[in-house]
């Protein structure tokens, strides 16, 4: 293999990367942008996901097989996902949005917690496999680099949900309200919008898009584990902060960076450093731009 | 150990029984056996651990998921120096606050400047940094870690058995307990308290909170530090699995549970959290999933009773 199909052939598993991490970035930037949370338990959302649609997937299996059963199990695992996030959120954050950030950002921890342990009892600590019958290895060549169709669905999948995401936010009503009580939730009251109610569907589209994401991983990996969704979070985060927290093409962009960025070092670097290399970005990114690469100079009001 | 003063009204009833469980703490080992010493020397493991945190999270308000990183920066540089470099344990003392000082001052410059909420994933992402460092390098020991420390000499005593482990961490105990509480009742600490509860104003009364934010997380950085010195040569070996996430997510559990920012309540706490998985490792159940309940427990607490179970009276404070 050429030096310029190895750096392509990276590029590609960058980006594959870098979409899972730009999924899940989107739902920790949204939460983050509307009320100032980050919401820990993204990741284990995340991991749920991927719980799901590998239960769904496996019911199915009498009915349907290959791609459609795909389908249908992250839709499922989304459905699943939107609603776990929304119980997360009424139940846990609701009650303490007027409290210290600390006591929310505590209560976070605790949903993951939760989340977590449930988890790990249920599936007794041991990881679970998962065969799509999907040909891993059918795909395009060029020259010496492989592109898979699996890898082909997966990037159309995130672009096209990344793309509806930003229609959705940037062009309809309910967008609108979102952006609005990032800026100013009490204004948004005196002007009728039903906060709860949109916060409620911010958390259910966040933790649908890791659902997605978690889906996706696990057609991709072919296992999942109790603690998947530990370092994505992390990641995610701070995938979230090179683009701008709050910020979703942000989101996007630093997702899709921090993935190259990790294949890259990947390559440079012997994998077992490739996770200190991305949280070693993290705090270089912080020291040297705080507000990420599309983040407005965050202006502190009283 | 434990200090009831605040609770009480009487003006000698609280030091009475400071004096009164001290004496108790120290008459201790002539009446109970080896197990008992251990599993409160693992009590007071954590408190040391619980009262190094209390100073980053009950004190600043500041949310810190990686305390396990600052013990285990001790615990390697005690380690490391002790074995690649034959140090004195005594003298790889100072080493420690200096490199745990640093660390705080690589970790917090940067992020305490921001909003306070993202120390939370920096330290969490630093902890894995230190973490996978550990695992990686061959001085540290990799995957196995390091065995076989020296034990340490006092007074040209070898400290061995249980019963000096006892002292030696009951020392360490009174030592933070005095330092919490200086820290608390300074000018320092009243600058601290005033960012926990409201970092805003604090600012504009004109205390320099990003200054006093490091000066916390240093403080808290050296006490794990000194800790983690500690727990490498009362175990004699350490490796990465002992400062995974779960360990800082116990601390965290304790100090919060307990009640942030007073002391007996933190020492409550995690003597709760050391105690706990003695009793119930025959259960079956609870034993798996007792991280669930305490997860279910801190969404409650936090939603119930947001102070902890055993809180800080505020003093002269207008509601």
């Amino acid at each position: 293999m050429s030096t310029w199909e190895l750096i392509l052939q990276q590029g590609v598993n960058g980006l594959i990367l870098g979409s899972f991490y730009a999924l899940v970035a989107l739902g920790y930037s949204m939460v983050y942008g509307i009320i100032k949370l980050l919401n820990f338990a993204h990741g284990d959302i995340y991991m749920t996901g991927a719980f799901v649609c590998l239960s769904v997937f496996g019911a199915l299996s009498r009915f349907l097989s290959g791609w459609p059963a795909v389908a249908c199990s992250i839709v499922a695992a989304m459905f699943l996902a939107a609603a776990l996030g929304f119980l997360a959120q009424r139940f846990a954050y609701r009650p303490l949005l007027g409290a210290p950030r600390l006591s929310l950002l505590i209560t976070a921890i605790g949903v993951s917690l939760v989340i977590y342990n449930t988890v790990m009892v249920i599936t007794n600590s041991q990881p679970l496999f998962f065969s799509s019958g999907l040909d891993s290895s059918a795909g395009i060549k060029i020259g010496g680099l492989t592109v898979t169709y699996i890898q082909m669905v997966l990037l159309a999948v995130s672009a096209l949900v990344m793309l509806g995401l930003s229609l959705f936010i940037g062009h309809t009503k309910t967008g609108r309200a979102m952006r609005a009580i990032a800026l100013d939730q009490d204004t948004c009251r005196l002007m009728g919008i039903n906060v709860n109610k949109v916060i409620g569907l911010t958390f259910m589209l966040g933790s649908a898009l890791a659902a997605i994401a978690g889906g996706l991983a696990c057609v991709y990996y072919g296992n999942v584990q109790y603690n998947m969704g530990y370092t994505i979070g992390i990641k995610a985060f701070t995938a979230a902060v090179i683009g701008g927290i709050g910020s979703i093409p942000g989101a996007m962009l630093g997702g899709l960076l921090l993935g190259l960025l990790e294949a890259t070092g990947t390559q440079l670097l012997d994998s077992s450093w490739k996770d200190v290399f991305a949280f070693g970005i993290l705090i270089l990114m912080l020291i040297v731009r705080p507000n990420g690469l599309l983040g407005k100079t965050e202006i502190e009001r009283m | 150990m434990i200090k009831a003063k605040e609770m009480m009204n009487s003006k000698w009833l609280g030091p009475g029984m400071l004096l009164g469980l001290l004496a108790a703490m120290l008459a201790l080992p002539l009446f109970s056996n080896d197990y008992v010493l251990i599993v409160l020397w693992n009590g007071m493991f954590y408190a040391l651990l619980a009262l190094g945190l209390n100073i980053i999270v009950g004190y600043c308000g500041l949310c810190d998921l990686g305390y396990a990183a600052k013990f285990a920066i001790g615990a390697y540089t005690t380690g490391i120096l002790m074995k690649s470099f034959g140090w004195n344990f005594w003298l790889t003392l100072p080493m420690v606050v200096l490199v745990s000082l640093l660390a705080a001052i690589l970790v917090g410059a940067p992020t305490l400047k921001l909003r306070s909420d993202y120390l939370a994933i920096v330290t969490l992402g630093f902890a894995e940094i230190v973490r996978i460092t550990a695992r990686n390098l061959d001085i540290t020991g990799s995957a196995s870690g390091l065995n076989a420390i020296a034990r340490p000499e006092l007074f040209g005593l070898r400290l061995t058995k249980s019963i000096h482990w006892y002292y030696v961490f009951l020392v360490l105990v009174i030592l933070f307990v005095f330092i919490s509480h200086r820290v608390r009742s300074s000018r320092f600490g009243r600058a601290l308290a005033y960012i926990r509860e409201d970092e805003d104003a604090a600012r504009a009364m004109g205390v320099n909170t990003t200054r006093y934010k490091l000066y916390a997380y240093m403080i808290g950085a050296v006490l794990g530090g000194v800790t983690g010195s500690f727990f490498a040569v009362r175990m004699t070996a350490i490796s990465p699995q002992s400062f995974d996430f779960t360990q800082s997510a116990n601390i965290l559990l304790a100090v919060i549970l307990g009640g942030m920012g007073k002391i007996p309540g933190v020492i409550a706490g995690a003597v709760f959290f050391a105690v706990f998985p003695e009793i119930f490792r025959d259960v079956p159940f609870i034993g798996d999933a007792r991280m669930l309940f305490f997860g279910i427990l801190l969404v409650v607490v936090m939603i119930v009773r947001p102070q902890g179970f055993w809180p800080e009276r505020k003093r002269g404070a207008l509601k």
